[in-house]
C-alpha cells in the first residue's frame, strides 16, 4: 500500500465531480492509499494570480504547509491547483516578505498524471489492464499549466509532449499525432469571454477530429469542462460531431475494469457512451 | 508598429513600475513579434503582447492599463517560454492586471475583473470556492442571469453542481491571509 496526501481542490469537489470519482476509483485499484489533505482551502487559481501575487502565494502555502506535517507526498489531479502550488513553492522563495511566517518546503507536490506516468506505476498499470482500449482512438490534449512554464513542469518536451500519449498507449489506446496538444482552451474566460472559449475549443475539437481522433483526452478540469461543454456551440456553429472528452482517469478505470466507469461518464455533457458501445468498450 | 513612435521619447518609469510589480525587466525585449505569433488569444487583443511592451516602453500606463488585452489574456504562458530573452510576459500580464485594479483607470472588459473579484469575494467567504455561489455572486454583479443558464442545468441534472456550499474550518485562516494581504498592498 502507496500513502500519499490527495488535495482535490474546488472544482473536483463540484463541476469535476468524475475526475474525483475516477481518480479515487483508480487510485484503489493500483493499491493507493489516498489521505485527503484536511481542511483544505482554495489555491487562489487564476483570480488570485492576475490580480494579487502575495495572495497568489499565501493562499497555496497555507495548505502546502498542513501536507508538510505528513511523511506524504502531496498528489494533485486539478492541474490549475498544481500550477499554483508549484508557483507558490518558489515565490515563496523569492518573496519571503509575502507571507506573515517563513515557509520551509516540507511535503513533495506531484501532478496526478505525472505521477501515473512514472515508470513503476504505469508498468503496475499495464498488469492490471482487462479491457485494453483497443480500436479508440485517442488525441492528448495536455493543455498549458500541465507542461507550462518547464522551470516548475519539470516536462522538458513542453512543445510536444508524449508522457500521456505513452499511458494511453498502455492501456491499448491508438493515439493520434496532431498540433493543438498544448495550445490554450481559454480557461477562465468561460464564464465571460464564452465567444473566445468557443472559438478555442472549436479549433481543438476540429484539430483533433482532422487528426483522426475518436474522442479527446485531458488531465484538466477546466480543459475538460470546456471542450465537455462549449461543443454544443460549435455543433450550432457547423462544427461536426460532437467528440467526447475523458479525463485520463477514466479511461484508466475503463481500462482496469472499473465498475463505476458508467456513472463517471454520465456526468458529461457531451455523451461519451455510444462511441464506447460502437468500439465494444461498455 | 513601433515606428510611428519613434518620434517620442521613451520613458522607463513605467518600465521601473512594471519590473517592480511583476518582477520581470521587460527591457531586453527586441521585438521578435514570437509573444503575438504564439498567442492563442490575439484575435481578441486591441494591443498584441509584443505592443504591449512597446506601449510599456514608452511610458503609456494608461493606454496598457485601459486595454482590452490585459483581460484577455488567459495565462497560458505560450509567450513566456517561447521569449527568446526570457521575457515571462504572463507574469507581466499579471502585473498590469495587478495595476489596472488599484487604478482609477476604467477596465476595456468589464465582466472580468468582477468575475476576478466575485472568485475572491467566495474564497474570502468560506475558504474554498463554491461554485454555484460564484456564479451567482457573478451574476449578481453582471446582471447576465439568463446567459449558459441551459448548460447550468444540463450540469444540474447530471449531478455537477453542488448545492450547498462547503463547511471548512479554514475559513478564519483564509480570511486573515486575505486582510494580511491587503495590508501589505497598502503599504
Amino acid at each position: 500500500m502507496n500513502d500519499v496526501t490527495y488535495f482535490p481542490g474546488c472544482s473536483l469537489h463540484g463541476t469535476a465531480r468524475e475526475y474525483d470519482e475516477s481518480f479515487r476509483g483508480v487510485a484503489k485499484l493500483l493499491d493507493i492509499a489516498l489521505h485527503e489533505l484536511e481542511d483544505w482551502t482554495c489555491c487562489g487559481s487564476t483570480s488570485a494570480h492576475s490580480t494579487d501575487e502575495a495572495l497568489a502565494v499565501a493562499l497555496p502555502v497555507r495548505n502546502l504547509r498542513i501536507a508538510g506535517r505528513h511523511d506524504r507526498d502531496m498528489i494533485v489531479p486539478c492541474v490549475a491547483c498544481y500550477s499554483r502550488f508549484k508557483a507558490a513553492e518558489a515565490g515563496a522563495k523569492e518573496h519571503p516578505e509575502y507571507l506573515e511566517t517563513p515557509y520551509e518546503p516540507k511535503v513533495a507536490v506531484r501532478y496526478a498524471l505525472d505521477y501515473f506516468c512514472e515508470p513503476a506505476r504505469s508498468e503496475q498499470m499495464r498488469a492490471k489492464v482487462v479491457k485494453p482500449l483497443a480500436g479508440l482512438k485517442v488525441a492528448c490534449y495536455y493543455g498549458c499549466l500541465a507542461v507550462r512554464p518547464p522551470e516548475l513542469t519539470g516536462v522538458a518536451r513542453y512543445e510536444n509532449p508524449e508522457h500521456m500519449d505513452r499511458l494511453l498507449g498502455l492501456l491499448g489506446a491508438e493515439t493520434v499525432d496532431w498540433s493543438y496538444k498544448t495550445d490554450c482552451c481559454g480557461a477562465s474566460l468561460t464564464m465571460t469571454r464564452t465567444d473566445i472559449v468557443v472559438e478555442l475549443t472549436g479549433r481543438i475539437v476540429a484539430m483533433a477530429r482532422e487528426a483522426g481522433a475518436d474522442c479527446i483526452v485531458t488531465g484538466c478540469s477546466m480543459c475538460h469542462a470546456n471542450l465537455d461543454t462549449r461543443q454544443t456551440a460549435l455543433a450550432a456553429k457547423g462544427g461536426g460531431e460532437p467528440l467526447p472528452v475523458f479525463y485520463f482517469t477514466e479511461l484508466m478505470g475503463l481500462a482496469m475494469g472499473h465498475p463505476e466507469v458508467k456513472t463517471w461518464i454520465s456526468r458529461h455533457v457531451t455523451d461519451p457512451k455510444r462511441l464506447l458501445a460502437k468500439k465494444g468498450l461498455l | 508598429m513601433g515606428t510611428s513612435e519613434s518620434a517620442e521619447h521613451p520613458n522607463s518609469e513605467f518600465i521601473r513600475e512594471v519590473a517592480a510589480v511583476s518582477g520581470v525587466d521587460i527591457r531586453p525585449c527586441y521585438q521578435c513579434q514570437k509573444c503575438s505569433a504564439g498567442c492563442p488569444v490575439s484575435g481578441a487583443m486591441d494591443l498584441l503582447p509584443n505592443q504591449v511592451i512597446r506601449q510599456i516602453q514608452y511610458g503609456r500606463r494608461e493606454k496598457v492599463l485601459a486595454s482590452r488585452s490585459i483581460w484577455v489574456c488567459a495565462s497560458c504562458q505560450t509567450c513566456s517560454v517561447r521569449c527568446p530573452n526570457a521575457i515571462d510576459f504572463a507574469r507581466v500580464m499579471d502585473g498590469l492586471r495587478h495595476l489596472a485594479m488599484h487604478s482609477e483607470v476604467s477596465p476595456a472588459e468589464k465582466e472580468i475583473p468582477l468575475f476576478h473579484r466575485a472568485f475572491l469575494d467566495s474564497i474570502r467567504s468560506t475558504g474554498r470556492v463554491h461554485e454555484l455561489s460564484l456564479i451567482m455572486r457573478f451574476k449578481l454583479k453582471t446582471r447576465g442571469f439568463l446567459k449558459d443558464a441551459s448548460l447550468g442545468w444540463e450540469m444540474f441534472r447530471r449531478g455537477k453542481i453542488k448545492v450547498l456550499p462547503p463547511g471548512t474550518t479554514g475559513g478564519n485562516e483564509v480570511k486573515a491571509i486575505f486582510d494580511a494581504c491587503e495590508k501589505g498592498a497598502g503599504q
